[in-house]
């Protein structure tokens, strides 16, 4: 069984990560850090760049947890590929940041943490920035 | 200073609230289009060119020369910040600008470019105010032998001097030709490629073409590739320049507007070639050789004062010979046809209101321009965040719209789909549009000005050789055409020799 994190460069994807790490280490389960792009626009501030996933990398190996990360630029939201992934057998509990919306953003662009706490099959612990 | 009254009353035409207004929206939407890559200030004036038929032509121009000056200042923002170039004249500000925003220098390289660009493009049409009136006293007293063989070496030039395939670049023209061609025969009266379908007699028009190869053809090619990994942001502050910045940046912009203007003059000039020349200069003259590579801000600032300063070169041809030198011109010009006013050397006499508000209002556009980008340099960076099936769902609408609403036939948005699937196979291919669409635009003014010549003188091949000025333009022709036997044969064994 695995804990899954939706990472984002941001203080609140860092929040999820610690939050998923402590989790996996209680459950004495793996860690699948999950980030994903509809990678249809030029520039997207939740796709993590390679040196964001370097220093992931670096700080989990270091924490000596058991972890896997997956990037994906599949043309879905970042929410559907991470409720999509809770679906599996596999996922035991997603870990997602959130953060504060204004209404007219929420209106806009919709909210990933909503959708991802609405849809998800299995148990979701959501952290804020300052966890 | 007869021009300068000239231009003075251009001012006192431009300086109402609407007409402001217009060059305020043309600025805008040029600067924004400039920001996305893909989307060029070609492709949107030839999808807003039939929303403006309900204004006055003046108008419409106003807000085209503000979207082509605010388009060359938009390029510079995507090649800093992202290393993607808007367009293909800041792809040479995208080597160092990219460096110095990855340096934490992203608000210094904006600053340069865009003052910079403000600089050479004030310069650029001033010099242009100049300029233009001498060649269209030269231009007048061509005849028409001459015309056809400027217009033979426009095509050559565009073909073999830009882009990296002659034989891509021929193939592009011809397609141009062919669609040019399509429509009744204006001497002999007989059909062209008609295929006996009736609406068909009068010619593709000239903003269908365009739309569908800039417009569809582009969102096609979008589509195809839709999926790729977007780029992180780099943060960007309000663009400023330091006492360093400014004594660094001044030379390179005036050098740059030297290189940029007549290049932009030139029938293959361009914007291309001058921006890379400043690049290349400002290398060797530069005190600081080290940054080089590294992030130096001389490096953007003669490139984007070069292509802002070719960007007003290109008006010369444009206005006073009707010669398009870039996609944005040439597109004009079809603008320029479907209000019917005829481009050429008389256009300064017949439509001097025009031309003079048209060149007025560049000024303005470009005083527009950097009260624009400098304190809003960071919201432009936003635009990149859009999701790009909203921005081409808009364009293919807009592209549809504009296409039916030229003659209100069905008949168009079927043309315009084949001629997007055209558009798209040529991006497939590497062909390169601009030949095409100089094609189009010039190849039946071509052929009216060479079967003129030889009316003129009874169907005597002769006849197309009228003076001086068109043998030296065939010299010049047959030497661009020759140049890759010459430097095979001529050049490389003499420097061989040397060597």
């Amino acid at each position: 069984m695995t804990v899954l994190v939706g990472y984002v460069p941001s203080p609140e994807g860092e929040a999820a990560l610690r939050a998923g790490v402590d989790e996996a280490r209680t459950r004495g389960e793996t860690l699948l850090v999950m980030n994903a792009s509809r990678g249809d626009a030029y520039v997207d501030r939740g796709f993590a760049q390679q040196k964001d996933l370097d220093q992931v990398r670096r700080d989990l190996t270091e924490l000596g947890v058991d972890f896997d990360i997956r990037q994906v630029v599949g043309g879905r939201d970042a929410a559907e590929e991470i409720v999509e992934l809770a679906g599996s057998s596999e996922v035991s509990l997603v870990v997602i940041g959130l953060r504060h919306r204004s209404a007219v953003g929420k209106l806009l662009l919709g909210s990933s943490a909503q959708r991802i706490l609405l849809d998800s099959p299995c148990p979701v612990l959501a952290v804020k920035a300052d966890y | 200073m007869d021009n300068l009254n000239h231009l003075l009353e251009g001012f006192a035409h431009v300086v109402t609230p609407m007409n402001l207004l217009l060059a305020l929206i043309g600025v805008t939407i040029g600067t924004a289009v400039g920001v996305l890559p893909g989307i060029g200030p070609a492709m949107t004036v030839a999808l807003l060119l039939p929303v403006t038929y309900g204004m006055e032509p003046t108008q419409a121009f106003i807000m085209f020369a503000g979207i082509f000056y605010g388009g060359m200042y938009g390029g510079s923002t995507t090649s800093i910040l992202l290393n993607t170039p808007g367009e293909s004249s800041s792809v040479v500000t995208a080597i160092e600008g990219n460096k110095m925003a990855k340096a934490g220098r992203a608000a210094q390289a904006l600053a340069t470019a865009a003052i910079g660009s403000f600089v050479a493009g004030t310069i650029g049409t001033l010099l242009l105010v100049l300029v233009a009136p001498l060649v269209v006293d030269f231009a007048v007293g061509l005849g028409a032998p001459d015309y056809f063989a400027i217009m033979l070496l426009s095509f050559i030039a565009v073909t073999a001097v830009l882009g990296s395939s002659r034989i891509r670049g021929f193939a592009s023209l011809l397609v141009g030709l062919v669609i040019g061609i399509v429509g009744i025969d204006s001497v002999s009266g007989q059909q062209r490629l008609t295929f006996g379908v009736p609406q068909l007699a009068d010619g593709i028009d000239v903003v269908v073409v365009a739309v569908g190869i800039f417009a569809v053809g582009e969102a096609l090619w979008v589509a195809a590739h839709l999926r790729r990994k977007p780029a992180g942001v780099i943060p960007v502050g309000v663009p400023w320049m330091g006492r360093e910045d400014w004594k660094r940046s001044w030379k390179p912009w005036l050098r740059g507007t030297a290189f940029g203007f007549p290049f932009g003059a030139m029938p293959a000039g361009g914007a291309e070639i001058p921006t890379f020349l400043s690049y290349a200069t400002e290398k060797k003259l530069t005190k600081h050789p080290e940054q080089f590579g590294k992030g130096a801000i001389e490096g953007v600032a003669g490139p984007e004062a070069a292509n802002n300063a070719s960007a007003a070169g290109t008006l010369v041809p444009m206005l006073a010979i009707g010669l398009p030198t870039n996609a944005t011109a040439a597109v004009m010009l079809a603008a320029f046809q479907s209000y019917g006013i005829q481009p050429g050397p008389l256009l300064f006499e017949r439509e001097s209101g025009l031309v003079w508000a048209l060149i007025a209002s560049l000024f303005i556009g470009n005083l527009l321009l950097l009260l624009l980008n400098l304190p809003l340099a960071p919201a432009w960076a936003r635009l990149l965040r859009i999701p790009r099936p909203y921005l081409y769902a808009g364009i293919v609408f807009f592209a549809s719209m504009g296409a039916y609403a030229v003659n209100a036939q069905p008949l168009d948005l079927f043309l315009l789909l084949t001629l997007g699937l055209i558009g798209f196979g040529m991006r497939r291919f590497g062909l390169p549009v601009l030949p095409l669409i100089v094609g189009v635009i010039l190849g039946p003014r071509a052929e009216l000005q060479g079967r003129r010549s030889l009316q003129l003188s009874g169907g005597e091949l002769s006849g197309l050789l009228g003076g001086p000025v068109s043998y030296v333009i065939y010299a010049v022709i047959v030497l661009v055409l020759a140049w890759p036997l010459v430097r095979r044969y001529i050049v490389r064994p003499l420097v061989e020799q040397r060597a």
